[in-house]
């Protein structure tokens, strides 16, 4: 830890090389690239996605490669205005979500004793309230808008890493480096940026992108009720003026077909990243490959592999800094 | 049983704190809560729908802890007050007739989804690297991340609207009487088909990959091996040794997917016109029926108390070491 930047310029290389190794995970991310520079530059190449530039409900053709909407805008521009706002948004709460449950499941780790209670009764109550009514009841009085939507999507998602990341922080309160560290008398709040949240890096990205795909998920459905601001474009509010121009009854696929499409790959996409970026936070998986690696290049079937069996001695790295057992924090 | 009280009274304490949002968010709007609620409806509505208002959220001029306690009073005693919507029918009387119908819909959607995809989950893990497994978790992941009600739509314009296999919407045919005659049961069947098909097909890879990542973890343990090294017949091994102890997680997660399940269920609803609680929400949504709109979520979220308290029983029953702790 003496030289920081070193060490981070080795994380990063770290996460590189995971993404690039593994083949999911690099489709996962070229997924993200393309959606990215749509988000960035499409917006200034198609044009006003509000004006009415054709009759309603046309099918696709060479002047509208996406066709028209209930109201005669082109979708394909709707669907690139969207873009940038739905990922804007997606991307934001997903990382205020993370944000406010490690503030919270650290505090509660951390802390111990009735803080820890208190936290966890709170976080615990958050998680067995179904979300989506939460959601729409609270969306539904305060005024419309992004911020709105935000607030009530990072007030219904916390909880679950909250939850999480409690119970790695009890977990490594434990270790003996953070027992040096308390024994050394440094303070509270160094121990816990610069001891227990740099080992827990891996574990905060993944609640990145879990949170990420939480939240355009649940953007797009609010928006869908109408709970959004129906002026505005975005994939959700696109899903809803389809649904309101009742596309599904003149059978015009193209108003919905694409926003969906669009929301599943960009999940999708997050979903293989995360897995990919598993291997970094799991060393056993880690240690796993490149010995199963060594038995194909002998043309030997990688057996089923039983890597909980493997004699710790062997393998020195397995179960430092492996997640805790989902079951670990009841 | 400590243990199912200590977890009962937990969920005393979640609804509870679902109860007292429910009072405290009108009154969080920005600026005086009842003119600003009442500034929307003016003019709207009769002035004794008004006055039905008023008393449904208790806002008087009494001190906030008194309306508190009346409004806890008529939470207590299931009265949720009167729709504006539907005016002059109480809340309750409107959210009865859809219940039966959303815990139908996701009530079976999420069974079939738990079956199918632990059982499916077992089969990957057991050969792994075998076609299933190669297979099947890629697919179900993307499909997972389609959202609920944008494969509704697909499904319902494929199968229903194009290819005019499956009614396009609603809960039985309109010509029909309910009653329990099995030309009934068949027509809400058909009609029940995709909305469960669709909902389960969102939700079968969570299951899988849960379920197939702890069956290697304990494919991996010693006593799987020596049940193997005793020459026990496969199945046997599978299911009365592995998979029975790798199910716990999976229980354990199955309430915490009730909510989830149910808030996508509530969507598909909207887009199969199903008359359930979602539905009744959008309508609330629409009409801005506050009232209307409250009671679903509590109710909803009694339901998904309810049912967490019961998968609570069954992970007991399951899982010694949570007996012997509770003894």
């Amino acid at each position: 830890m003496s030289a920081p930047g070193a060490a981070r310029a080795a994380g990063l290389a770290a996460w590189w090389e995971a993404i690039r190794r593994d083949r999911m995970a690099a489709l996962g991310a070229a997924i993200l690239a393309v959606f990215a520079l749509v988000a960035v530059f499409g917006p200034a190449l198609v044009g006003d996605p509000q004006a009415l530039v054709g009759i309603p409900l046309q099918p696709p053709s060479p002047q509208h490669w996406l066709g028209t909407t209930g109201q005669g805008q082109d979708v394909l521009a709707q669907l690139v205005a969207g873009t940038r706002i739905s990922l804007s948004i997606g991307f934001g709460v997903g990382l205020a979500v993370v944000l406010v449950g490690a503030l919270v499941g650290v505090a509660a780790g951390y802390l111990g004793g009735r803080a820890d209670a208190l936290l966890s009764l709170l976080f615990n109550v958050f998680l067995v309230i179904p979300g989506l009514p939460l959601a729409i009841v609270i969306a539904a009085y305060l005024p419309t808008g992004s911020f709105t939507l935000a607030l009530v999507l990072v007030l219904t998602g916390w909880a679950w890493n909250a939850r999480v990341i409690r119970a790695q922080t009890l977990s490594l309160r434990q270790r003996d480096f953070v027992l040096a560290a308390i024994v050394t008398g440094e303070s509270d709040a160094r121990i816990v940026t610069r001891e227990i949240l740099p080992v827990m890096t891996s574990l905060l990205v993944s609640q990145v992108i879990a949170s990420t795909i939480y939240s355009i998920g649940a953007q797009v459905g609010l928006e869908f009720l109408g709970l959004g601001d129906v002026s505005a474009v975005t994939w959700g509010t696109n899903l809803y003026w389809a649904q309101n121009d009742a596309a599904l009854l003149t059978g015009a696929w193209w108003t919905f077909a694409p926003t969906g499409l669009c929301v599943a790959l960009v999940g999708f996409a997050l979903s293989m990243l995360n897995a990919g970026f598993d291997e970094i936070s799991n060393p056993r998986l880690r240690v796993e490959r490149p010995w199963q690696a060594w038995l194909a290049r002998r043309g030997a079937r990688p057996a089923r592999s039983t890597p909980v069996v493997r004699e710790p001695a062997a393998d020195p790295a397995a179960g430092v800094g492996a997640p805790e057992p989902a079951g670990a924090a009841r | 049983m400590r243990f199912l009280l200590r977890r009962f009274g937990f969920y005393c304490v979640a609804a509870w704190v679902a109860v007292t949002l429910n009072f405290f968010l009108p009154r969080l709007m920005p600026g005086d809560p009842a003119t600003a609620l009442f500034a929307r409806f003016k003019g709207r509505l009769a002035p004794e729908a008004m006055d039905a208002l008023r008393q449904t959220f208790g806002l008087t001029h009494a001190p906030l802890w008194q309306q508190y306690g009346t409004y806890l009073g008529h939470a207590l005693r299931g009265d949720f007050g009167l729709s504006v919507a539907y005016f002059p029918a109480p809340v309750a009387h409107v959210i009865g007739g859809g219940l039966v119908w959303t815990l139908f819909l996701a009530g079976s959607a999420v069974v079939i989804s738990f079956a199918l995809g632990t059982l499916l989950g077992v089969a990957a893990a057991w050969w792994r690297r075998g076609r299933v497994d190669a297979i099947l978790p890629p697919l179900l992941v993307f499909a997972g991340a389609l959202p609920y009600f944008w494969l509704a739509m697909v499904v319902l314009y494929v199968l229903g609207f194009t290819l005019r296999w499956f009614p396009l919407g609603h809960a039985y045919s309109d010509a029909l009487v309910p009653s329990w005659s099995p030309a009934f049961a068949a027509d809400v069947a058909a009609h029940a088909a995709l909305p469960v098909g669709t909902i389960v097909i969102a939700t079968l890879g969570g299951w899988l990959l849960s379920m197939r990542n702890t069956m290697i973890t304990v494919l991996g343990s010693d006593y799987v091996a020596l049940a193997r090294a005793k020459g026990l017949p496969p199945a046997r091994v599978v299911l009365r040794y592995a998979a029975r102890n790798a199910l716990l997680p999976s229980v354990t997660g199955f309430g915490m997917a009730l909510g989830f399940v149910l808030g996508g269920s509530l969507l598909t609803e909207v887009v199969f016109s199903y008359p359930g609680q979602g539905y009744l929400l959008v309508q609330a949504v629409r009409n801005q029926d506050y009232p209307l709109m409250q009671g679903i979520f509590l109710v909803i979220t009694l339901a998904v108390l309810g049912a967490n308290w019961l998968v609570d029983v069954v992970s007991l029953w399951l899982d010694p070491r949570i007996r012997d702790a509770a003894a």
